[in-house]
């Protein structure tokens, strides 16, 4: 099955976090999940200030700088992965280094 | 007993012992909640007509499977999957050879699949139980419904969410590697737990005791136990549950009312039960770690071997209850306390330790109850008339009713 991981942590713990040295188990983390073979996409995101929110109301495309969702509640970067089953999904997403500041949303993709 | 009574019977008896094996092998090789619950119980319907014109099979087990089994290649060849046929035609025919050890332990491992798949922390606790007792014990909607206080359309609408939930988020259908398993035995034994209070204290209806919720739970904490011998409260549960079960042919009289503990006819108990309880309970305890189960399966045990009321060791029980609120104060934990501390010591302490459980079991009939009682037992009738009648209009079920009616009429007699 294939699972999107929404990786997110408060930005400012998260650079913090990062300074210290506290994502070193990143790369150990994307090591594994290129031996596993079970990686189809991964990429991080530029921190919330660069986002433009899109809405169509009528005929108006309005764009408003930021996200809609709290500062607390940040994207930092997802990953695609195609694992065997929930359990897997979560052994890797409780391997991110941002797991254990922030969280790591699992969301099954359909299909 | 007539050839038709005897073939109701014999379904009725595998349906009790077999259902929850059935649906679970099913649904391992279906994958399909659903599919699998229907097929078992067209299977039964099938049974009951077939029996009557061919006789009770040898097996009845392997007859029923045979009979879900066809009844679901018939369904899926329909939908043409390939993968789920071939998995459901390797089931074993009864006319093959089969090694019945084989066949009794691959079952096995399909009710602790299924209970630890229903136990996955990914479901909210309150679906984790919904949906055991639906699979694993085949009760209904509307009797799950009642003992969450729930409506029946809410629950049926709960239990088809768990199931899609189950399909899409793609929760494995198995029991967890070994470094999963300790965080996931303790929801496990959580949900036997409560199975087995929904059968041997019903919520609602006629009966106190429901046996196939209670052999159902006592059974899985058997196979839980045999496959983690190294977990002291899976042992804990397991004596728990048989020292408890011992006592059901004593808990209810001829008229169906509740006979509490200290009336009860203690030669009516099952003794190899409460035997194989106790030596269970004591390899648990050896292990060192102590924990609530262990705590409650001791004083169980302390009721068992007392030959008569008046034998209980109640200080050795206040002790274990001391220990018990400390690792677990829940409010009916103190209830309990505050009782053992009033056969122990006299009925005065427990009301006052009953005064300190008003706010927390407001609205509870266990607490009239337990007033009741001590204040009877201290000649004041007045008073404990008055908190048997709202114990009474705490309660739905129909034996603690005759029980607390009967107690009331003693306070009103002499």
């Amino acid at each position: 099955m294939r699972y999107l991981l929404l990786i997110g942590a408060d930005e400012e713990q998260a650079e913090q976090a990062m300074a210290e040295g506290r994502f070193a188990g990143f790369s150990a983390w994307l090591d594994d999940l290129e031996r596993r073979g079970v990686l189809r996409a991964h990429e991080g995101l530029r921190p919330s200030p660069s986002a433009r929110t899109v809405r169509v109301r009528g005929d108006a495309v309005v764009v408003t700088d930021g996200p809609f969702i709290e500062g607390r509640e940040q994207i930092g970067g997802f990953a695609l992965v195609e694992c065997r089953d929930l359990d897997e999904a979560i052994e890797i997403a409780a391997g991110h280094p941002a797991a254990a500041i922030g969280r790591v949303e699992i969301r099954p993709v359909v299909g | 007993m007539s050839p038709d009574d005897r073939v109701e019977r014999a379904v009725a008896d595998a349906f009790r012992r077999d259902r929850g094996r059935l649906v679970a092998t099913m649904i391992r090789v279906t994958g399909d909640w659903d599919l699998a619950e229907e097929c078992v119980q067209e299977a039964y319907t099938l049974a009951l007509s077939a029996w009557r014109r061919d006789g009770v099979p040898d097996s009845p087990r392997a007859w029923l499977t045979t009979a879900a089994r066809n009844r679901a290649v018939d369904r899926i060849r329909r939908e043409a999957t390939g993968t789920r046929l071939r998995a459901l035609l390797a089931l074993p025919q009864p006319d093959d050879e089969i090694d019945l050890d084989t066949l009794a332990s691959g079952i096995a491992d399909d009710r602790l699949r299924l209970i630890f798949t229903c136990c996955h922390p990914a479901l909210a606790f309150e679906s984790q139980v919904a949906l055991a007792l639906r699979t694993l014990c085949g009760l209904t909607t509307a009797e799950i419904a009642r003992a969450f206080l729930v409506s029946e359309p809410t629950m049926a609408k709960r239990l088809v969410r768990v199931k899609h939930k189950i399909a899409v988020a793609g929760i494995p259908y198995r029991v967890p590697p070994a470094h999963l398993l300790a965080e996931r035995t303790d929801a496990v034994l959580g949900v036997i737990y409560l199975l087995f209070n929904e059968g041997y204290a019903a919520t609602a209806g006629p009966d106190l005791i429901r046996h196939e919720p209670c052999d159902a739970a006592v059974r899985l904490a058997a196979l839980v136990d045999e496959v983690m011998p190294a977990h002291p409260e899976a042992a804990g549960l397991h004596a728990l549950l048989l020292l408890l079960y011992a006592r059901s042919p004593a808990r209810v009289d001829a008229t169906g009312a509740l006979v509490p503990l200290e009336e009860q006819d203690r030669s009516r108990w099952n003794r190899p039960m409460i035997d194989t309880g106790l030596s269970v309970l004591h390899r648990a305890v050896a292990q060192e770690r102590v924990g609530p189960y262990q705590l409650q399966a001791l004083i169980a045990g302390c009721h068992a071997t007392s030959p008569r009321p008046a034998d209980t060791d109640w200080p050795r029980i206040v002790r274990l209850y001391d220990r018990l609120v400390a690792l677990a104060p829940t409010p009916t934990v103190r209830l309990n306390r505050a009782i053992a501390v009033a056969m122990a010591t006299g009925p005065q302490t427990g009301l006052d330790l009953l005064d300190e459980l008003t706010d927390d079991l407001a609205g509870h009939h266990l607490l009239p109850a337990a007033r009741a009682d001590l204040l009877l037992r201290l000649g004041r009738r007045a008073e404990a008339r008055e908190h048997y009648r709202q114990a009474l209009a705490g309660t739905d079920n129909a034996s603690e009713r005759a029980h607390l009616t009967r107690r009331l009429a003693e306070c009103e007699g002499r």
